[in-house]
């Protein structure tokens, strides 16, 4: 892995090696001709953000690099300007495009083709084509553009091999027809035809590094183009029928509240059936108990002691309550790991079948009130996956007070897939009323918290612009593949983690540490929280990892409210020290640490708040209705005021106007 | 009249697109002033999806609200 500098200055690169590098819209298949060229893994993503680590590997004597999957190369977002920096000092670009979306997608070929440097073009999914009731004339499509166009079925390698042997005749193409004659002027200025469309297209970088000013023909070059676009369109993609209607029906039906409401609610119990209650139960409970608990430890522990006493301190650390060797992979391999990889199966499922921005489109309206639009869902339903991964996601958000709304909010409400598995775990033992009250006051927190940022954030949130991919039947392969490598990553990055959490504690426990740091903060978990003093470990522990502290919890054989409580406290308490650095990075010291304090306050309060209204009702139904109650009026309220707020906003606005 | 207006299976040609931004940024989803577009689906109270071909875009509410269009 090389960031985009590093890739233009690969230091072991042969004298006379080409810089081939691939480029196309999201979803178009880059990463999988990528492992083809190259043979070296890379994560098969959906979206911009998921891929921003730019891959490179080698071809022979050449070298490939991957790049982020964009619309254009226009400095929108960071995205764009690695593509954009990679693009530029390419010897070949291989440009995958989607078939069945060419009008969207020959944008950036074009764009390319623009910019001079020799073009293949993959266009690939061509099996989609024929389905979808299409027919493209390659041959035609060829002659236009002035390129060479390969058919491909990446998934499949199909058309792969012939893509690989056309790279050595790769060459320029037809660039569009009447660009303005300002491109000429600037090329002979900068030596550049590349870094002169770019100057034209209004691109502040490339101008500012060749001591020139910007010039504003962005639209005129996009309309040209586009009008190209739709000519080549015009000539090589014609309808033979009426394709498939199935999937156009079923993701219209995403979409519409009526009928998208009902299939998230449905999908999202399945995901309950299948981890909360398949997983959780049955799966961890031969993983954990039979294999970990019952053979592993056990063995350790015998060879352990035929060097040391178990009794002595480094027994303990070994082996002990904490142990490093016993505790770290029963929980990491005996809970976690089948828990994280059912949750990376469905998240893998969501991305590839074009779901997510389906999602985002029907929860638009509701993130608008909290400041956000809805292509905020995305980091936030990765955030499921891994909260620090999709801090990073935030990067595709379009304004700095949305970027911080998100972050905020990912590190407060969103519990990770670690979390979310041993959460699933105790509510499954708990039970489903319980359940249902976890997600209200989760959902609580979010509306309320979410609507005060909205109101003390100055601004206001942008508008929804997004493009709705096909809707496809995830391909099983891709899909299997993505899991595996994500829930290595995670047992890979778990594994150190989880050991030195246990060193710390099980340190803590000799040194009577632990103790005090009980005694500290019974004030809050006994006092406040009603929870038994030991809990306090788990918070500790969940300082390393969220899903360390919730692991905690789970041996601990709470009461039903005790575990409510718990597990609610530990959603919204601090995130994982490497979320932690991630928005720290994002987002700055002084604002990160103002996230941080406010995560530990509202933790608390919101956990106190459902303690105290539990020991103050009558019996655990009346607590039941009493939790939810409180928090479905604290949000009516939160809104009330907001609407308030806004309208009052609005008529100032007027006023100033008017005046 | 404003793209928020529309209804669901009707054609409108886009008459104008408030911001640069926006303009630049749908030209290269295939959606450009002047061209013919059918609207796919309303969420109520939330995006209007407009289709082109085999191209769908949601457009955020209040945004759809800024763009003038004309029925066909």
């Amino acid at each position: 892995m090389s960031g985009c500098h590093d890739a233009n200055t690969m230091e072991d690169l042969p004298p006379c090696s080409k810089k081939i590098v691939l480029a196309g819209n999201p979803n178009a298949g880059k990463s999988v001709v990528f492992n083809f060229l190259t043979g070296m893994y890379v994560d098969v993503s959906n979206y911009p953000g998921t891929t921003l680590d730019i891959s490179s590997g080698r071809l022979g004597g050449d070298v490939v690099i991957d790049t982020p999957g964009v619309y254009g190369i226009s400095s929108f977002n960071d995205e764009e300007r690695i593509a954009r920096d990679i693009i530029l000092t390419a010897d070949i670009v291989i440009n995958v495009v989607n078939a069945v979306y060419l009008e969207r997608d020959l944008f950036l070929t074009q764009q390319i083709i623009d910019t001079g440097v020799p073009v293949i073009v993959a266009l690939n999914m061509i099996d989609e084509v024929e389905k979808q009731g299409l027919r493209i004339d390659v041959q035609k499509l060829e002659e236009i553009m002035g390129v060479i166009v390969i058919p491909t079925v990446a998934v499949l390698k199909k058309g792969l091999v012939e893509l690989k042997n056309a790279i050595p005749s790769a060459h320029s193409g037809n660039i569009t027809p009447n660009l303005p004659c300002k491109l000429k002027e600037i090329s002979m200025a900068t030596g550049s035809q590349a870094e002169a469309l770019l100057i034209i297209e209004g691109d502040q970088a490339v101008a500012c590094r060749n001591c020139l000013q910007t010039e504003s023909f962005r639209e005129e070059v996009y309309l040209l183009r586009r009008k190209h676009v739709n000519e080549i369109i015009n000539q090589t993609v014609f309808e033979t029928g009426k394709g498939s209607t199935f999937s156009t029906t079923l993701g219209r039906m995403m979409i519409k509240p009526l009928t998208g409401i009902p299939i998230l609610a449905v999908i999202l119990w399945v995901l309950y059936e299948v981890i909360g209650i398949v997983i959780a139960g049955n799966v961890v409970g031969f993983t954990e108990g039979t294999v970990m608990q019952g053979i592993y430890e056990p063995a350790v522990r015998m060879a352990v002691g035929y060097v040391v006493p178990l009794d002595s301190w480094l027994g303990i650390i070994l082996t002990g309550e904490f142990g490093v060797l016993t505790m770290t992979f029963s929980y990491v391999l005996g809970l976690l790991l089948p828990l994280v990889a059912g949750f990376y199966l469905f998240l893998s499922l969501f991305e590839d079948s074009g779901y997510l921005p389906r999602i985002a489109t029907l929860v638009d309206r509701l993130l608008v009130g909290i400041g956000l639009n809805g292509r905020a869902i995305i980091p936030m339903i990765l955030g499921f996956g891994c909260v620090t991964m999709a801090s990073i996601t935030t990067r595709l958000l379009s304004t700095e007070r949305e970027k911080r709304i998100a972050i905020f909010l990912l590190g407060l409400v969103i519990p990770c897939s670690a979390q979310l598995a041993v959460i699933a775990a105790i509510i499954g033992s708990i039970g489903i009323s319980y359940a249902a009250l976890y997600g209200l006051v989760i959902f609580c927190v979010l509306v309320i918290v979410g609507t005060l940022l909205n109101i003390l954030l100055p601004g206001n949130p942008t508008d929804l612009l997004i493009d709705l991919p096909p809707l496809r039947l995830p391909r099983i392969g891709n899909v299997l593949h993505k899991t595996f490598t994500k829930s290595y990553a995670f047992t890979k990055e778990a594994v150190p983690l989880f050991a030195v959490g246990a060193l710390i504690i099980s340190v803590f426990q000799l040194t009577g540490i632990l103790l005090f740091l009980q005694k500290m903060m019974a004030p809050l978990t006994v006092g406040c929280l009603n929870l038994p003093r030991e809990t306090a470990t788990a918070f500790i522990m969940g300082i390393v990892r969220r899903d360390f502290g919730v692991a905690g919890l789970n041996g601990m054989h709470l009461s039903p409210v005790d575990g409510l409580v718990s597990i609610i406290t530990i959603t919204l308490f601090v995130p994982c020290i490497a979320s932690i650095l991630v928005i720290f990075k994002e987002r700055g010291k002084k604002e990160a640490t103002i996230m941080w304090g406010g995560t530990w306050v509202i933790a608390f309060t919101v956990g106190g708040i459902v303690a105290q209204v539990f020991s103050a009702a009558k019996n655990i139904s009346h607590g039941k209705i009493m939790v939810a109650l409180v928090f479905i009026g604290m949000s009516i309220i939160t809104i009330i005021f907001s609407t308030v707020f806004h309208r009052l906003k609005a008529v100032k606005c007027l006023r100033r106007v008017e005046s | 009249m404003k793209l928020d207006k529309i209804k669901k299976g009707q054609t409108c040609r886009i008459v104008s697109i408030p911001s640069q931004d926006i303009r630049t940024q749908v030209i290269r989803f295939g959606i450009a002033e002047g061209e013919l577009v059918c609207c796919a689906e309303i969420v109520p109270a939330g995006p209007v999806i407009i289709r082109k071909n085999r191209q769908e875009i949601a457009f955020g509410r209040s945004l759809a609200k800024q763009i003038d269009v004309v029925l066909n």
